[in-house]
């Protein structure tokens, strides 16, 4: 295994995820290596938070410390739980994780299971991606015909029991309560925390949920070390970190580059701007992230607090990039559109707020708003912040207050001129997809 | 009612959970009796709720929570569109508005012939490979150009 890239690059081709592929390029070595020298959970925990770890479905919070909230001495089950249910605009790089390189997740995921004592563990993957669910089920099965899953793992005493659980189409699920209230078979409605999943989670069992890329990343950090991994980012912001480039550039997809990165060179890495159009804003973190314009992303970099300090945040790593090509107004549209469709509907301020969101921002796009529509998106936005169980009510305001605060001015020519300030042939031609036509 | 087949399914679906959480499986029940079916009726539920030992009210709050199942009979052929922001920078509106065209239906509609139905999708994780469509919830179609949608739709007889 290569030093940078070594969640997604080293595996490439049809077969990389198989287990004979994933064990040649030195899978499994440390479940082994922690079989073998019989290295105590605690000292996993700890390598974990000397690598600066940060859990990467969008959140941040270190996993070692995470981990560390487990109650050791509890007697009874206790679950290990991985979130792949993927459904934040502009992420998509779990299911390549999986699809090229779901042993590793597996791997992870039992080192988990052995540091806080849990027998069983579910991967909750993401509903529209049912392929990649059959192998990651296939996977399973290769890892249980080679006594890697179930009783007595390589006769060390130790037993993990792994499935995966298909979800079906309900972007909330991606929120950890909601998603263990789905594994329950119930509607994906989001817990009041406290009390947090460490100690009622799973069938309200201490339960620990990570994403698939944190997962991920613990094998290569029991191999090599916390301090290497922590070397390979930033202070704070270890290790490298999967960027789902999207949106109009040349060559979209995922790209694993340290963390600290400067933004300039995953946007080259990403083939540059489609037909090299100008850059109007990105949007850094996933569609809940704000939307920051060209002049203060060019200068951030790919981590954490860097981003943060711009005013917006890294999230899960989507990257979704706007050319000159967008308008704003309904970039904004769509996306408040976005969840008002999947608010569940449970807290007042999301369920009623997200409706007005997108039908306020939805009349300024077709020509109908009014000159106070900008105080009142505002207000709205106020009044759903901090007011409700879980972070869908944040991340439907958030967008929304970006998107007023950096290109207020466009919102502003809707309002007044009743029409986008880009001509609708010139966005037509932005999504290249009647250049063939 | 649900076939043997079906069934078998679902039984491996329960397996996976502990043995007093037989509701765990209920996603993956309703998932298996629909790709049967075609859509979910209020008997297929009753049947999926006796099976599960749930309550009938259960189960459709479980049915109707989640997008990706059908409460009402749909085409042969299921084609939903991703028209989200990042598939939206990249065509995935103009997939759709192609396909409304081609289909001479609009979203949650079903062509004459039953053969389409044509639903708007949201975030399918899969916004590098816009447009993105997914057919009959389970084959996920990538790059969809106005030439990769025609021969889709060729190929669904």
């Amino acid at each position: 295994m290569g030093a940078l890239g070594f969640i997604l690059d080293a595996a490439e081709g049809e077969r990389s995820w198989r287990l004979a592929e994933y064990v040649r390029r030195g899978g499994y070595t440390a479940l082994k290596k922690i079989i073998n020298e019989n290295i105590p959970p605690e000292n996993i925990v700890a390598e974990l938070k000397k690598s600066s770890l940060r859990g990467r479905g969008g959140a941040g919070f270190p996993t070692g410390l995470k981990w560390s909230f487990m109650p050791r001495q509890f007697p009874g089950a206790k679950y290990v739980v991985c979130n792949s249910d993927e459904g934040e605009p502009g992420t998509f790089k779990d299911r390549d994780i999986l699809r090229w390189n779901p042993h590793m997740v597996i791997e992870g995921m039992i080192i988990a299971g052995y540091a806080m004592g849990c027998a069983r563990g579910y991967n909750y993957i993401h509903g529209e991606i049912w392929d990649i669910y059959k192998r990651f089920e296939e996977a399973l099965e290769e890892a249980r015909a080679a006594q890697l899953l179930g009783d007595n793992i390589l006769g060390s005493g130790f037993s993990f029991e792994l499935q995966a659980h298909h979800g079906y189409g309900a972007y909330i699920c991606g929120e950890e309560t909601a998603l263990l209230e789905s594994i329950e078979g119930k509607k994906g409605q989001p817990r009041f925390k406290p009390p947090f999943p460490a100690s009622f989670g799973l069938y309200g069992k201490p339960t620990t949920i990570n994403n698939t890329e944190t997962f991920a990343s613990v094998p290569w950090i029991i191999n090599e070390g916390g301090d290497k991994f922590l070397e390979l980012g930033k202070p704070n912001n270890g290790g490298t970190k999967l960027f789902s480039v999207s949106g109009h550039v040349n060559r979209p997809g995922n790209f694993e580059v340290s963390m600290g990165t400067p933004f300039p060179e995953l946007l080259a890495m990403a083939g540059g701007m489609r037909d090299g159009r100008k850059l109007k804003g990105v949007i850094p973190g996933g569609s809940s992230a704000p939307v920051l314009p060209t002049e203060i992303i060019m200068e951030c970099t790919l981590d954490y607090d860097s981003i943060a300090k711009a005013g917006s945040m890294l999230g899960s790593g989507a990257v979704i990039v706007m050319d000159e090509t967008t308008c704003m107004v309904k970039a904004l549209e769509r996306l408040s559109y976005f969840y008002f469709e999947e608010s569940c509907g449970q807290c007042t301020p999301c369920r009623e707020g997200t409706g007005w969101l997108y039908r306020v921002v939805h009349r300024i796009e077709h020509g109908e708003g009014r000159p106070e529509d900008l105080d009142l998106l505002n207000s709205v936005t106020e009044n759903i912040m901090g007011r409700t169980i879980c972070a869908l009510g944040d991340a439907a305001a958030m967008p929304v207050r970006g998107f007023l605060k950096h290109f207020k001015a466009e919102f502003e020519y809707h309002i007044q001129n009743r029409k986008c300030l880009v001509p609708e042939d010139v966005q037509r031609a932005g999504s290249g997809f009647f250049k063939v036509a | 009612m649900l076939s043997q087949e079906s069934l078998k399914q679902i039984d491996r679906e329960i397996a996976k959970y502990p043995a007093e959480q037989k509701q765990s499986a209920v996603m993956a029940a309703l998932a298996i009796a629909q790709m049967e079916q075609g859509w979910l009726s209020t008997e297929t539920m009753a049947e999926v709720a006796n099976h599960l030992g749930m309550a009938p009210m259960a189960v459709y709050e479980v049915a109707s929570f989640y997008n990706m199942y059908d409460l009402a009979p749909v085409g042969k052929y299921k084609i939903t569109v991703c028209t989200n922001l990042p598939c939206a920078l990249s065509g995935g509106v103009h997939a759709a508005d192609y396909l409304k065209q081609k289909l001479g239906v609009g979203f949650n509609e079903t062509t004459p012939d039953g053969r389409f139905t044509l639903k708007e999708g949201e975030c399918m994780g899969a916004c590098g490979d816009a447009p993105v469509m997914l057919v009959n919830n389970v084959r996920m179609c990538s790059f969809m150009q106005p030439e990769q949608i025609d021969r889709l739709l060729g190929e669904c007889k």
